[in-house]
């Protein structure tokens, strides 16, 4: 059966928050009225990426992007589009700051300019349909591998690839295969990490959500490649909708015989099962991950031994990260040499951030490493909203750094990120604008920390409290001299005597903030400002007699009774009385009220 | 169920991507069916039932279905356009299953316009 429309509309856990589903049962309803079924498909997806607006539906194959749907709209669109063929503009993106919508998803810059690897099949296949993965290429390179290339070769292909780790310290994935291989003992275990800890970050929750076969092929190419026997895929317990998918992914797979017993007849085995994850942060560090699924409480051990000699259940383990396997398929597929060709000398491929913050098109993109943040803030993410302008992009979540405005032409690459003082990380992308409070946004990151820290490691547990004591202290006016030499001599002890990741690089935010926004340090503590008029009590609201024009709209918006003064005169805001609620510069209209 | 050898991939791929076909957005040609109030009255949709039974049945993977609003010559409806890449787009009218069938083969597989069918060159732009 073919039909000459596909509706492919967005079932990831954001668009079904906003009423996928529910769009999607109008549809097809819809449809039915019509007696359009034959002609129009409405097919479930994963991850449109512009999440910020969902629900969203692409109609294929003229590739015309909705919005924003509800139900009600429904009729309209079946009627006008599906039946008359006249794609409804009124549902059509329009770019920021623009008045004319982009019809085809092709055309809008937020999905021009980014290259899908890892999220090759998003919105393109029903993910729980099996078959349509395989349509798409799926399985081939674990046929491939398995009838025409030796575990060795497989190795040497990934190590050629260039790939590095997408969970975080982006170790050279080949490498560690290698390692593992070469372990004597067995049986050997594959693990996926799609633990997602990173405040605000959903990666990996789109890639299970949108194509779970892709990291079941990943995985199973990686077993045959290391002699591993059995998976497991860790999934956060937060992510219901990831679950579901990724069992019934495995079911199929297993249906099929592509997981289970003598895959492809070829006298190979191995099966995956999915582990729902304890949730907290610290599991997502490899060695609390293997520790949870043995039932133990989720607390990272000394390395070495490495999780390659030593690792599940005291055997070789070998764990990625869930956009690491999703890449794996491909680089079988189309060779290491084409993969190694995008990116930049040592990050090759392309990276999945979610974009979020002060960003008009927050959302999912993936993009060639070598990117530089200008091109994915401002054509991808269209810009800073409501004209302000940029102050920094923070990158890597909380064990991450601040990058600073001026250094915006950094390209995107696990070493220039470093040598910037922040990192890769998993993904997580930040945009905060010229309102933001440098010195809020690191306590912030180091609240998280503090509060996820497992408290096995004295530096970590004591260090990242004290740090944060500072960091609140200076946001309450409370700062001191010799504050700033205190948090930088604090870092690097936390850092040195943290066992695990999580301490080593909790300080980050701290120092790149340090490093790119000292003077709003010294703001902060020497003339008791907030520069970005962020800190409440370093803040005071006073109105300018050269822009007020006396309309007495702030007198009547004021909880406190706080403003006065003569109808057409400058008013004054009694500093005593006023609590900083900011309502008088909402009402404003000629922007006279000022925030020092 | 059995388990899969290599080449069963090629096997489902193919069954399943006739369904998906359309899904890409790429193709040597589009065949747009005008469905406007006038179009559908006249028997559009029985036209496109064919156009995409034809499709079915002769295996095409590189030609794109979709309906477009009314042309604008409502007697002469039902009409389909038939664009390809580098050609001017051709209009044929007063359409019946047996005529689109013929024009499918001819122009649409063989590249032979029907000028018998043909109302004229001219575009038709999807939006
Ligand atoms: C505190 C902490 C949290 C982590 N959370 C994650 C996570 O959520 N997902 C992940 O893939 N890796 C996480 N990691 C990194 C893992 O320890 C490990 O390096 C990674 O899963 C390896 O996969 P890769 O080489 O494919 O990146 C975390 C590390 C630390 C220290
Ligand atoms: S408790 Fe060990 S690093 Fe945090």
């Amino acid at each position: 059966m073919i039909y000459r429309t596909n509706a492919m509309i967005c079932t990831c856990t954001n668009c079904i928050s906003n009423g996928a589903l529910q769009v999607k049962d109008a549809l097809e309803k819809e449809i039915k009225k019509k007696h359009l079924e034959g002609d129009v498909k409405v097919v479930p997806t994963g991850a449109s990426g512009l999440c910020v607006n969902g629900p969203i539906l692409v109609v294929q194959p003229e590739g015309i992007f909705y919005q924003l749907l509800t139900v009600e709209v429904v009729p309209h669109v079946v009627e006008e589009h599906f039946l008359k063929g006249r794609p409804v503009k009124s549902l059509m993106y329009v770019p920021p700051g623009e008045e004319a919508p982009i019809p085809n998803i092709r055309d809008i810059p937020f999905f021009k300019n980014q290259r899908l690897i890892a999220l090759r099949n998003r919105g393109l296949i029903d993910p729980d349909e099996i078959e349509e993965y395989i349509a798409r290429d799926g399985y081939r390179a674990l046929a491939k591998a398995l009838t025409s290339m030796t575990p060795e070769e497989v190795i040497a292909e990934i190590k050629k690839s260039g790939l590095r780790g997408r969970g975080g310290a982006g170790f050279p994935t080949g490498l560690k295969w290698e390692f593992c291989r070469s372990s004597p003992e067995t049986p050997k275990y594959i693990i996926c990490n799609a633990d997602e800890g990173d405040p605000g970050a959903f990666m990996d929750r789109s890639v299970l959500e949108a194509d779970p076969h892709s990291v079941i092929e990943g995985m199973t190419i990686g077993a045959y490649a290391m002699g591993g026997t059995q998976g497991y895929i860790y999934v956060r317990v937060e992510y219901p909708l990831a679950i579901k998918r990724m069992k019934r992914a495995v079911e199929q797979a297993r249906d099929y015989g592509l997981l289970g017993k003598d895959i492809f007849r070829r006298g190979f085995d191995f099966d995956v099962d999915v582990f729902e994850g304890a949730g907290a942060f610290v599991c997502g560090e490899e060695t609390s991950l293997i520790a949870s699924i043995e039932g133990r409480p989720p607390e990272p051990r000394m390395r070495p031994p490495f999780p390659a000699q030593s690792g599940l259940w005291g055997k070789p383990t070998n764990i990625n990260n869930v956009e690491t396997w999703a890449n794996i398929a491909v680089i079988i597929n189309w060779g290491a040499e084409w993969f190694s060709q995008i990116g930049t000398d040592t990050s090759k491929g392309t990276k999945v951030f979610s974009l979020a913050g002060n960003i008009n098109n927050a959302g999912l993109v993936e993009v060639p490493m070598g990117i530089t943040l200008r091109e994915i803030v401002y054509d991808i993410g269209g810009g800073i909203p409501n004209g302000k302008k940029l102050k920094a992009v923070q990158t890597g979540g909380p064990s991450g750094g601040f990058i600073p405005s001026d250094l915006l032409d950094l390209s995107v690459d696990y070493d220039r990120l470093q040598e910037a003082g922040a990192i890769m990380g998993s993904g997580g992308m930040i945009v905060v604008d010229e309102e933001t409070c440098m010195v809020d946004m690191a306590k912030y990151f180091l609240e998280f920390t503090t509060s996820e820290s497992c408290g096995r490691c004295t530096a970590c547990r004591e260090g990242l409290q004290a740090m944060h004591q500072i960091l609140t202290n200076i946001c309450a006016g409370q700062g001191k001299d010799g504050d700033i030499e205190l948090l930088n001599e604090l870092a690097p002890a936390v850092e040195d005597g943290s066992m695990c990741a999580l301490g080593r690089t909790a300080p980050n935010p701290v120092l790149t903030t340090l490093r790119y926004f000292k003077d709003e340090y010294e703001a902060h503590i020497n003339e008791r400002r907030c520069p970005a008029g962020v800190c409440e009590v370093l803040i005071a609201y006073s109105i300018d007699p050269e822009k007020c024009k006396g309309c007495m709209l702030c007198v009547k918006s004021c909880p406190q009774g706080a403003i006065t003064g003569e109808k057409g005169q400058p008013q004054n805001i009694d500093q005593e009385q006023c609590i900083k609620c900011g309502a008088c510069r909402e009402v404003c209209k000629f922007e006279a009220v000022i925030v020092r | 169920m059995t388990k899969l050898r290599p080449q069963d991939l090629d096997k489902i791929a193919q069954k399943v991507k006739r369904t998906m076909l359309l899904r890409e957005g790429e193709g040597r040609m589009r065949v747009i069916v005008h469905m406007g109030t006038c179009g559908i009255a006249a028997g559009a949709r029985t036209i496109m039932k064919t156009l995409l039974d034809e499709i079915e049945a002769n295996d095409v993977k590189d030609v794109l279905v979709a309906a477009s609003s009314c042309a604008g010559l409502c007697s002469r409806e039902p009409m389909i356009t038939v664009e390809a890449p580098d050609q001017p787009p051709v209009k044929y009218v007063d359409l019946t299953p047996d005529k689109v069938k013929e024009m499918f083969s001819r122009h649409i597989m063989g590249g032979e316009i029907v000028t018998a069918y043909a109302l004229a060159q001219g575009s038709e732009r999807m939006l």
